[in-house]
């Protein structure tokens, strides 16, 4: 297998006046060449904070991240500035993550003059073909982003992460604040480049419509955990835990005679500072025993799906 | 059986003035909804969804925007006539608002139980503690505990926050409830949990609804007629299963050809091409011909009319005619 990425036992825990923030933890997973994770959970579960850390815009408490074979948690300054060439990210709000006073064209040129390989023209001709792969018009390069609307911006966003030609991209929510039809370019996009550039994508999102489409695997995350990960195709046919199930029938269908099982969970996520062992679903959960109350195990319930939820665990034990 | 509809929306025209330029949000858009029914308005940003139900309650910005035609019948009332005072018992009380962000709908310098208590006061003529008591009624339906009533917004989650709006915006059993997007802030889960509270407060109140979304899934959840929304005009109409089984406009085709699938295979997604028309210079013939694949000279020129399908499926669109529907 072609690993680009491996991430092992990652931890980040954040200290608040209140007590420890366990944003991720103990979280381990790979990612192959030419693929796609996808990452989902809902606000606060630590999958934007998974992101960054293994980015390295956040510094991890404890773990290791193995990008092409190198360990970067500890790695030399130099070793650093040439690998983090290769990974790079494209924020949820194009808004917030464009330097409003700077035009399209410097915005995307940017990461060129640090980088300092290109000459002048060269970098000319290679701003004008990101401009091109991306789908932005010539006439808008002296436009400021304030003057675009929301998927052009993602489109600046997206040109600005491959310029320096990563091989790596964390996708952090980057259709969420787009309308339906504008998502959908954006997603057929992302998809072309990931083909013609064999780029490896972590793809973390809320939206499930959107992870399945996009995603070779899929990570469920819960509490700064994670709870499920199968193939895509797999988790979406065979969902094991609970929260899985919940998520999957919380999505609404746009189809007027969907009749399904709803499975809803109880009151709202729990804090996240100090938590205490055993499942962290537990105190939603109905199925929950006494034996949720004690640490949980990750298991392997079918090739290449993990589950970590010591009743389905249970419960598909047989199924090996 | 009266001869007028519960509410009916005739011909409204709005614009907002900006830096001298005219933005035409809402054109000639005419809808009408029966007593406790659900009508779900679709459309992208900018649509002029928003707008819309604002309009009904007369609370757009004074300056930038104006009505500048059409009329909005409540119950055979003209709502854009009436006198200031008349709409001041009518907000709040017969018609509410949920709004979309419930931080910036409450106010964190209150109680959420005061606030509750304020629309109620405001409305009725009944002792402090009976206000009082029905607040934290109000409450108790949207699962919140009655000994939140003195918390600040602050000390809730997103989640809580907006039911704290909704049972500020059902305290005085309005019978129309305008809704505009009151889940997007919310994460899925407690979204579905909100809906089905909506969904159990509508039966049992009888509140006619306007549910205001961009999210096709929740309109097939909640609602019972549909009105897809396309630079400021309406341009499709129906029942929810017309509009999902057999739509007819090329918009509200592609709408559903750009969402992925969630069933079936992973195709490749087909989005609309390009985008909406620019809102201060709409083009002369059908709004959508720009990103149609199935414009022809007719609809760049003449602009098309809301025009009945079948039953009380409506379609704006010349495609009809020339049986050339997606």
């Amino acid at each position: 297998m072609d690993e680009i990425l491996r991430v092992e036992h990652l931890k980040k825990i954040f200290n608040t006046p209140f007590g420890d923030l366990h944003a991720v933890d103990d979280v381990s997973f790979s990612l192959e060449r030419g693929k796609t994770l996808g990452v989902v959970g809902e606000s606060g579960c630590g999958k934007s904070t998974l992101g960054r850390t293994v980015l390295q815009l956040i510094k991890p408490t404890s773990g290791s991240i193995r990008f092409n074979g190198t360990e970067i948690t500890d790695c030399s300054v130099q070793t650093w500035k040439d690998l983090r060439e290769d990974m790079q990210i494209i924020f949820q709000d194009p808004m917030s993550s464009l330097d409003p006073r700077m035009a399209v064209w410097d915005i995307i040129e940017e990461p060129l003059k640090i980088q300092k390989k290109l000459s002048k023209n060269d970098r000319y001709q290679k701003v004008r073909e990101l401009m091109d792969t991306v789908g932005i018009a010539e006439r808008i390069q002296y436009s400021y982003p304030h003057e675009l609307d929301g998927g052009r911006r993602q489109r600046i966003g997206i040109a600005r992460a491959l310029a320096l030609e990563p091989k790596f991209i964390v996708c952090d929510e980057p259709v969420s604040a787009l309308d339906v039809s504008i998502q959908a370019q954006i997603i057929n996009l992302l998809m072309d480049l990931q083909k013609e550039k064999k780029l490896s994508y972590m793809f973390i999102t809320h939206d499930l419509s959107v992870v399945k489409y996009i995603s070779d695997e899929i990570m469920v995350m819960y509490l700064g955990q994670i709870v499920e990960k199968a193939p895509s195709d797999e988790l979406f046919s065979h969902p094991v835990h609970p929260y899985t199930k919940a998520l999957l029938s919380a999505i609404p269908i746009p189809d007027a005679h969907s009749r399904r099982e709803k499975i809803r969970l109880k009151g709202e996520i729990t804090s996240p500072i100090n938590p205490k062992p055993g499942c962290r679903l537990a105190p939603r959960c109905q199925y929950a025993t006494d034996a949720c109350l004690s640490p949980q195990t990750v298991a392997e319930i079918k090739p290449n799906h993990f589950v970590n939820c010591c009743r389905a665990t249970f419960e598909n034990s047989g199924l090996l | 059986m009266t001869d007028h509809a519960f509410l009916e929306v005739k011909d409204l025209r709005v614009e907002y003035t900006s830096d001298k330029q005219i933005i035409h949000a809402v054109n000639g858009a005419s809808f009408s909804l029966e007593k406790g029914e659900t009508l779900g308005l679709v459309g992208e940003t900018g649509a002029g969804k928003t707008t819309i139900a604002k309009s009904i309650l007369r609370v757009l910005p004074d300056r930038a925007a104006s009505i500048r035609s059409g009329k909005i019948l409540y119950n055979g009332e003209d709502l854009l006539s009436a006198s200031e005072e008349r709409m001041r018992s009518i907000r709040g009380n017969e018609i509410a608002m949920i709004f979309q962000d419930p931080m910036t709908a409450l106010n964190p310098t209150m109680t959420v139980g005061y606030q509750i208590f304020e629309a109620i006061m405001l409305h009725n003529t009944c002792e402090k503690a009976e206000g009082k008591a029905r607040a934290e009624a109000m409450l108790e339906k949207v699962g919140i505990p009655a000994v939140r009533y003195h918390d600040y917004p602050h000390q809730f989650s997103g989640g809580m926050k907006q039911r704290v709006v909704i049972a500020m915006a059902l305290a005085c059993n309005p019978a129309l409830l305008l809704s505009d997007e009151p889940t997007t802030a919310l994460d899925v889960t407690i979204q579905a949990q909100v809906l089905d509270m909506m969904k159990d407060l509508k039966t049992e109140f009888q509140t006619s609804m306007i549910m205001i979304t961009h999210d096709l899934g929740i309109v097939a959840e909640v609602c019972d007629k549909v009105a897809v929304c396309y630079a400021g005009e309406i341009v499709e109409y129906g029942t929810m299963e017309d509009i999902f089984d057999n739509p007819l406009h090329p918009y509200t085709v592609g709408l559903f050809h750009s969402l992925p699938d969630m069933s079936g295979k992973r195709n490749r997604l087909t989005p609309i091409k390009g985008m909406m028309p620019d809102p201060v210079s709409l083009p002369e013939g059908c709004f959508f011909a720009e990103r149609c694949p199935y414009a022809t000279e007719k609809c760049r020129e003449i602009h098309p009319q809301l025009e009945k399908a079948d039953g009380e499926h409506e379609v704006r669109c010349f495609g009809k005619e020339n049986g050339k529907h997606g």
